[in-house]
């Protein structure tokens, strides 16, 4: 109804719709920048307009064609002093209503996170793109929660832009031959927003609840848009870690290891979600990486204790891992798991193997895997050694804080 | 016999300094050349802010941004496509032989405004 309520309401499809919106207008337009101007215009006119005339049927609709009109007098603006706009003017004004039905509104959504996180754009611009443009966080939220300048993150999102403009980056979605790859380059996307939010490199805080949660959110767009067995996959995986994040840290800050988290304080909700998400994922066949990290994740989130865990099929999930993608990360996880089913010897035997080979010396999680052996060993003095290793190639202050006391507990 | 001709600079200052030649100054020379039956095909390239390179390696394709930039290998050929954006672009570029062995920078024409 017109009256007080009409801002409110502006305010909660703007919420709700705007990234739908802007997502058509830059299919409609070609042009993000002026996407977004015409956006933030047609929301204008619509606090005056609804004042006055009623909030319309379907505002998104509304809003999508005052956005258009607004882009025409933008360009005719420009016009005179750029020969190829009557072009897109004609053919802007010959645009239907049909253009932006609900079902192209989803797909502009999907075109817009696959321009997003396009692999010819520079890698470090993709995810403060996609937040900017997919999550409509600001530039400066961007900036804090990865620790940068704002001015940095502005110009990483200015080039990406231009590169999209100036390249011709096509605003769709990949062709069934190109999807595999592209769309490994959106789960990195989304898998790097959820891990900057779980575990921040430098600093303080442990988890940025606010990046897990854009994260998530995406995680469950691109589900609802597309669902393949990784999208699955990666949803359950970012939902099972999420699950933990209350028990992860004490009241003090300090970081909890996973068998001694107190397990009543995990998230049941997300765990059950999770676990059906791999399940059904590993229903489809074509499951990869994400699906088994994320049912290796449910396995731990299934075990009521430390003791009940299943360590032979954990075992058995990191073997299949590793065979799909060879890395010595896994290797050092597969060892710890090695550890749990045939005890410290075992697991210290393959984490000195691949430090042998010169990999993972400067990973601090592969010397405090390697004191911890020591410890359950009882070899104090190794142990020791390999806890200082470890503290001397990690910044993070929880992680530090965490091998102090480790260290101190030695004696 | 044909000839590639590339030219190279440093690309902040191709178009600042003094003797920075316009654009129509190179169409001239170009429809000169034309003239005298000695063109096949000129064109300016849009800034290597603009590249993506593509590399084929088992079957797999990797697409990464920026230009080809490995001082061990030589620029040894180059194609001249018609694409409708950067993907069919891609597309092309993977399928060229070569690509399995080096890499191909794809860079977009750009257009002259005289």
């Amino acid at each position: 109804m017109p009256g007080e309520s009409v801002p409110a309401r502006v305010e909660q499809v703007y919420r709700e719709e705007s990234r739908r919106i802007l997502a058509t207008l830059i299919r409609l337009l070609g042009d993000f920048d002026l996407a977004e101007e015409a956006l933030h215009e047609a929301f204008f006119v619509a606090v005056e307009r609804w004042q006055r005339d009623g909030v319309p049927d379907n505002p998104r609709a509304w809003l999508v064609s005052t956005g258009r009109f607004k882009a025409i007098d933008a360009l005719r603006r420009r016009a005179r002093f750029v020969a190829a706009q009557p072009l897109l003017i004609a053919q802007l004004e010959a645009l239907e209503q049909a253009d932006w039905s609900a079902e192209d509104v989803e797909d502009d959504r999907l075109r817009l996170i696959f321009t997003c996180c396009h692999p010819a754009l520079a890698a470090d611009a993709q995810v403060p793109l996609t937040l900017r443009e997919v999550c409509d966080l600001t530039t400066e939220e961007i900036a804090r929660a990865f620790l940068s300048a704002p001015a940095t993150i502005a110009q990483r999102i200015v080039r990406a832009k231009a590169k999209i403009r100036d390249a011709k980056i096509p605003y769709q979605v990949p062709t069934l031959k190109e999807l595999p790859e592209r769309l490994d380059s959106v789960l990195r996307v989304i898998y790097l927003v959820f891990n900057e939010g779980y575990s921040a490199s430098i600093g303080a805080e442990v988890t940025r609840e606010d990046l897990t949660r854009e994260a998530i959110r995406l995680g469950r767009l691109l589900l609802e848009l597309l669902p393949e067995p990784e999208v699955l996959g990666l949803l359950a995986l970012m939902l099972l870690h999420e699950s933990r994040r209350l028990a992860r840290t004490s009241a003090s800050g300090e970081l909890i290891v996973l068998d001694e988290q107190d397990r009543s304080l995990w998230d049941a909700g997300m765990i059950a979600e999770g676990c059906a998400l791999v399940e059904r994922a590993l229903t489809l066949q074509r499951f990869g990486p994400y699906c088994l990290q994320a049912a290796i994740a449910a396995v731990h989130a299934e075990a009521s204790a430390p003791q009940a865990t299943d360590w032979p099929q954990i075992v058995g999930l990191y073997d299949l891992l590793l065979r799909m993608v060879p890395s010595p990360v896994i290797e050092l996880n597969r060892a710890a798991a090695i550890s749990q089913r045939d005890g410290p010897l075992a697991g210290l035997t393959l984490v000195e193997a691949i430090l042998d080979r010169g990999e993972l010396l400067d990973y601090h999680l592969a010397h405090s895997a390697r004191a911890q052996f020591y410890r359950q060993l009882g070899r104090v003095e190794e142990a020791r050694a390999a806890y200082g290793r470890a503290l001397e190639l990690t910044q993070q202050v929880p992680e530090r804080r965490f091998l102090e006391a480790r260290i101190k507990a030695l004696g | 016999m044909k000839y590639l001709c590339l030219v190279y600079s440093n690309e902040q200052a191709l178009h600042s300094l003094p003797d920075s030649p316009k654009d129509a100054e190179c169409m001239a020379y170009a429809e000169s050349i034309q003239g005298s039956g000695r063109m096949v095909a000129a064109e300016a390239l849009e800034s290597v802010q603009t590249a993506t390179t593509v590399r084929m390696r088992n079957g797999k394709m990797s697409i990464t941004d920026g230009p080809f930039a490995e001082t061990k290998e030589q620029l040894a050929g180059f194609y001249l496509i018609d694409a409708k954006d950067l993907n069919e672009a891609i597309q092309v570029a993977g399928d060229i032989p070569a690509a399995r062995v080096g890499c191909v920078e794809v860079r977009p024409v750009r257009q002259l405004n005289p």
